[in-house]
């Protein structure tokens, strides 16, 4: 008998939830006022978060997926991306689309239930909402694929929940891009929770960077509250992407429910979530930031209010968005076929989108 | 008791659990949370988890999984939270739940329910409100049933449970809480492969089921000059079909509604039965009312898309008046 694998995962932090740096693994571009910045972009997602629970609630969004205590995840992920890589999300990193310039609009959108709100993510190089869950990995591996055919140096960098690495879309995706070397990064938005399904339930697995290790590649688990250390991991793998695929293990927590169909009362009590709230991943930075002079009550206050002004009127805008029932048979197909053009005509020649039942 | 049809399905799953220790229940949140839309409530506290299983979260594996435990001696009932999400089991669902028995010539049957919410109508996000029903009733081997209502839905799941063919089971959600019903407390059967006729009448038969089953009930309500003759099908496949034409050769007129989209639809399949046996009985060519031709759009446009009153009442005139 002999040793023919041996594998560790390793764990990263930088910034502690006591607000304390450690400055030796800290990338040199997260100065402090980088730093202000990603607090900044976080405070945006998550009063972002705020509005649209709220918005829910009053019945102006369908549903919703809160991301509550998973903004340095996303953030921090965002940030290590380069303008032309590709991102590719689940149904939850709405953190990400705001970091990636998509508009406060067309998110809104979404929640309210239009497709116009996926028309126009391509110009920012992201994928559109993928909700059958994980079914969105092949696809990153195939747009990795393609960067490497046209030779763009780009990566892609895709988001999968801990739930999501239970499904089949997760191990092939991650093994097709070890097999070809392709520039991928998966990052696992790690928060915990699958619904009702804790962690433990999804895998026996301890970590689960450590499937990367079944697919032949580099994988590492990071705090996913400490956006230091999320960007750190993140950048390193898409700097890496050029010679491979890697997979970043964010550990977050869903501190909301899972959407807003969901009432975790049934199945998680608080305590377990009262336990989080100490790493949340803003204080300790806003902490880090007025030790060093550099953010105070003053700041945070008009912080807010332009957030607030500025998510308002975008709100304002999305529900002036009035759909034409046409523009659902008008972008089936490239040519629109007879069948959908009669369907489409005789719906609006009888006036089936309006009306009263005749006696 | 009264009860809406999520009631009554729990209740359905409670007394075939008690019935039955082989009987286990599988899918993803079906434990403590009860099922998203609550139908497994209570049964992980009462049954435990070796029997009320919350699986990691991979369809194809709930589906793989429970024709492995069926082909052992369980009679697995599995949940697929929504019918979007069933599709990542399709393989196993047609590549063998189907055909397991055919290739085994009897030597294995598959007792298995696979259990899944659909069709649209409450502002679900994309992927929630699909109708599959045409699907998987295309593929042969396997019982395809909605209910349209409490007291159907108890009588066929359990139906279903003591059926030895697997069952795809689908439960509009539009249907769960829209209305209680007087349930027998009881087991009961409601037969499967057999269609009711809910409404008699002698001028127009009028097919329907799942969630369209009320629109066209609310509309034939309406139009009291009209003799409509009601079929709700309850079971897809095996179809029915011998309702379906006796009600036909008497009533010449026949329409089909469906919320499924229309193009080779489960409404086709119906409309050339009629056209192969009673083509002579019909005074009319035979109507469909179902969705457009198109994948069910984002929530924001789905009362364009879902058949409303408004076109069934405007297809009955247009019929009676041929
Ligand atoms: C294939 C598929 N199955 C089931 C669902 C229903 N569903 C939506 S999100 C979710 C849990 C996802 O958990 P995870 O991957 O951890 O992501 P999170 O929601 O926690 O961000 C489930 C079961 C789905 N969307 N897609
Ligand atoms: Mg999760």
């Amino acid at each position: 008998m002999k040793d023919v694998y041996d594998g560790t995962v390793r764990y990263m932090q930088i910034l502690d939830e006591n607000g304390n740096m450690d400055e030796s693994l800290r990338p040199k571009e997260i100065t402090d006022v980088k730093l202000v910045e990603l607090y900044k972009a976080m405070s945006f997602a998550r009063a972002l978060d705020a509005k649209a629970l709220s918005l829910q609630r009053q019945g102006r969004a369908v549903t919703y997926a809160p991301i509550l205590g998973e903004e340095a995840t996303q953030i921090g992920t965002a940030a290590a991306m380069r303008p032309n890589d590709v991102f590719v999300p689940n149904f939850r990193q709405h953190g990400v689309y705001l970091y990636r310039k998509a508009s406060l609009e067309s998110i809104m959108l979404y929640w309210r239930g239009y497709e116009e709100s996926l028309k126009d993510i391509k110009s920012i190089n992201a994928f559109p909402v993928a909700v059958p869950v994980s079914t969105q990995m092949p696809h990153a591996a195939g747009a990795a694929y393609a960067q490497k055919y046209k030779k763009t140096g780009n990566a892609v960098i895709a988001y999968v929940g801990d739930g999501g690495t239970s499904e089949g879309d997760f191990y092939e995706s991650i093994n097709f891009a070890g097999v070809l070397k392709l520039p991928l990064v998966t990052i696992i938005e790690n928060n915990q929770w699958a619904i009702s399904v804790p962690r433990e339930w999804q895998s026996a697995a301890q970590t689960l960077a450590q499937k990367a290790i079944a697919a032949g590649i580099p994988g590492i688990q990071v705090d996913g509250n400490d956006v230091v250390a999320v960007y750190a991991a993140t950048r390193d793998s898409v700097i890496g992407a050029k010679d491979g695929p890697s997979v970043v293990e964010c550990i977050t927590y869903r501190m909301s429910m899972h959407t807003t169909a969901d009432d975790p009362e049934k199945y998680r009590p608080d305590s377990l979530v009262e336990a989080w709230k100490p790493k949340d991943p803003l204080l300790r930075v806003r902490t880090y930031l007025a030790r060093k002079g550099l953010w105070d009550d003053k700041k945070e206050s008009a912080m807010s209010e332009e957030h607030l002004s500025i998510i308002d009127e975008a709100v304002a805008r999305a529900e002036e968005f009035k759909p034409d029932p046409r523009s659902m048979f008008e972008n089936v197909y490239s040519t629109m076929p007879q069948v959908l053009k009669d369907e489409e005509e005789e719906a609006v020649a009888e006036g089936f989108w309006q009306g009263e039942v005749s006696k | 008791m009264m009860a809406n049809m999520v009631t009554a399905l729990n209740n359905a799953l409670d007394q075939i659990m008690a019935e039955n220790k082989d009987v286990v229940i599988l899918g993803e949140d079906v434990g403590k949370d009860g099922g998203v839309f609550r139908v497994t409530d209570g049964l992980f506290d009462k049954y435990g988890r070796d029997r009320v299983l919350d699986t990691p979260l991979a369809e194809s594996s709930i589906a793989g999984v429970s024709i492995g435990m069926a082909a052992s001696g369980l009679r697995p009932i599995a949940e697929m939270q929504f019918a979007g999400f069933m599709l990542l089991a399709f393989s196993q669902i047609v590549n063998h739940a189907a055909r397991f028995r055919a290739r085994t010539r009897g030597g294995y049957t598959l007792p298995m329910v696979i259990r899944t919410p659909v069709s649209g109508g409450v502002r679900t996000l994309e992927h929630h409100s699909d109708s599959p029903e045409a699907l998987y009733s295309h593929i042969g081997g396997l019982v395809v049933v909605e209910p349209s209502n409490p007291y159907d839905a108890k009588g066929l799941m359990i139906a279903a449970s003591h059926s030895d063919d697997p069952v795809i089971f689908l439960e509009p959600t539009k249907l769960y809480r829209l209305f209680k019903q007087e349930v027998p407390e009881d087991m009961y059967e409601v037969q499967l492969s057999k269609a009711n006729v809910m409404k008699e009448g002698d001028e127009l038969t009028i097919v329907t089921w799942g969630t369209m089953v009320n629109v066209v009930n609310n509309v034939v309500a309406k139009k009291k000059n009209v003799s409509a003759e009601v079929i709700d099908l309850r079971t897809i496949n095996p179809l029915d079909e011998e309702t379906i034409l006796k009600s036909v050769e008497k009533t010449g007129r026949v329409m089909i509604v469906h919320e499924a989209s229309m193009s080779f639809g489960p409404g086709a399949e119906i409309a050339a039965r009629i056209a192969e046996k009673e083509i002579f009985h019909l005074s009319a060519p035979v109507v469909r009312v179902a969705a457009p031709s198109l994948p069910y759009p984002f929530p924001g446009y789905e009362q364009y898309y879902v058949p409303n009153e408004l076109r069934v009442s405007k297809a009955i005139d247009k019929i009676m008046s041929e």
